[in-house]
């Protein structure tokens, strides 16, 4: 390609005072850049109403763009649906027979939870969920995983709440703006959730790696007994996470934990519920009569 | 059907010149759509998009230099930070930096191709994405440097594609369409 021709200042002052005065626009922005990091770095909520304000703006555009991203999502997988029809079905026919089952198993359990918490005097109102929401938008193009979702303070949503789909935890609410709030996703290296292995009990943390997948961190060191295919749900302990949420499936152990998918892959989610932020229930009161 | 369409066409280009709103706005939109964009596209679980605004700049500065000004990084990229999750300031300070760069470059290498460009703005996105993720990772986060391998694949083969739909769109821009008095 030809150069542009009027590169060269030459003699003329004036173009050479533009040349410079440029450049040192462009150092200035730099100087900016470099001092917003900073700030940034120093305090992270510096710049979220900004951020929460921005969102809200687009929100219109993110949501008529996630009605199209679901509707293109649904006619990919009708077509290939449509060539293993035959054997899906079958499959899922055993699998909701296997689940009617399990189903009559679980309302059994349900029912001696109940009959063992009345023994206990254990009453907890049971506090649901906040909002139904959609997810809009995500962070695509950098490393770090938020998405934003299209409730904020008009729904009464507070920092913190934990956020999940039908399959499972996603994440939980970390910036809150007038109608979008900001999700961080527990892909994302920043997030820890402590959980258990569904079946047993084990305890570990679960922390992104950034890539879509989780690393699950045993907290009793010694003989690592998680196997591949293993379930991982919330624990609940600190508080925050409601307990027994399904989180992720186990693919490859390690020496010390394992790597594990995430069971509600938020590429496929569309609608997510927000949930009260969880609290242990409190320790039993001391009995009176011990203190005399 | 297709002589009075032939004859109509140059006609209406006669005493026709661009209208200076859109021959000067339009980088500046696309640059902030392009920005907005990625996060819609999907719901991604994992960097793989590649960064659109930053691409935009890149190619538009490539395209047409001197349009926008080096100190352009600090507005577009003020936007970038608001929608791509970074810590508030890394695009204003590597698309800043960038732009000088691109400034540089052009002043030593006037006569430039295809795959020049290209591979200077290889070096660029490499630099970007890697420096992003530093500036994440100082913020807090903890990513290793394999989770960027395929953003950055994506974002190299993607850049031709950019520069296409630039191309494209200053095309429509120098379109003349306002009626010359």
């Amino acid at each position: 390609m030809a150069p542009p021709a009027n590169r060269r200042s030459g003699f003329s002052r004036r173009a050479q005072y533009s040349t410079f005065l440029s450049y040192t626009a462009g150092v200035l922005g730099v100087v900016v850049g470099l001092g917003l990091v900073v700030v940034s770095i120093v305090n992270p909520g510096a710049f979220s109403s900004l951020r929460g304000a921005a969102t809200d703006i687009t929100e219109p555009a993110a949501k008529a763009t996630a009605g199209g991203r679901v509707a293109g999502s649904g006619v990919l997988s009708s077509i290939a649906g449509f060539f293993t029809m035959g054997s899906e079905q079958a499959r899922i026919r055993r699998e909701l027979a296997e689940a009617k089952v399990r189903l009559v198993e679980a309302q059994a359990i349900e029912a001696e939870n109940r009959r063992l918490k009345n023994l206990l005097d254990l009453t907890r109102e049971d506090d649901g969920a906040v909002a139904a929401a959609r997810l809009t938008s995500s962070t695509g193009g950098s490393t770090r995983r938020f998405a934003t979702i299209d409730s904020g303070r008009d729904k009464g949503l507070t920092q913190g709440m934990p956020i999940r789909s039908t399959l499972g935890l996603v994440g939980r609410v970390l910036e809150v703006g007038g109608s979008t709030s900001r999700v961080l996703l527990i892909t994302d290296t920043e997030s820890i959730v402590p959980v258990r292995r569904s079946t047993d009990g084990v305890p570990a943390f679960a922390q992104g790696n950034g890539d879509g997948t989780l690393r699950v961190r045993l907290i009793n060191l010694g003989i690592n007994p998680l196997k591949k295919g293993d379930v991982m749900v919330t624990s609940g302990s600190g508080g925050l996470y409601r307990p027994g949420t399904p989180m992720a499936i186990l693919t490859e152990i390690l020496r010390d934990g394992a790597v594990a998918r995430v069971l509600s892959d938020p590429a496929d989610t569309d609608y997510v519920m927000v949930e009260q932020v969880w609290a242990p229930p409190p320790p039993p009161a001391p009995n009176e009569n011990t203190g005399e | 059907m297709m002589g009075p369409r032939r004859s109509a066409l140059p006609r209406s280009r006669i005493n026709r010149v661009p209208s200076p709103l859109v021959a000067h706005s339009l980088p500046w939109l696309t640059i902030m759509l392009a920005s907005v964009l990625p996060g819609w596209i999907v719901i991604a679980s994992a960097p793989v998009l590649p960064p659109l605004g930053f691409l935009m700049f890149v190619s538009w500065r490539q395209l047409r230099p001197g349009l926008l000004p080096i100190w352009a990084g600090l507005p577009l990229g003020i936007v970038d930070d608001l929608y791509s999750g970074q810590p508030f300031g890394s695009a204003v300070l590597l698309w800043s930096l960038a732009a000088i760069v691109l400034e540089v470059v052009e002043a030593r290498l006037p006569w430039r191709n295809f795959l020049t460009e290209w591979l200077v703005a290889i070096g660029l996105i490499v630099a970007y994405i890697v420096f992003s993720l530093v500036l994440a990772n100082v913020a807090g986060a903890s990513s290793s440097l394999h989770v960027i391998v395929p953003q950055m694949v994506i974002s190299i083969l993607s850049f031709p594609l950019v520069g296409l739909i630039v191309a494209k769109v200053d095309r429509i821009r120098l379109t003349p369409f306002v009626v010359l008095r």
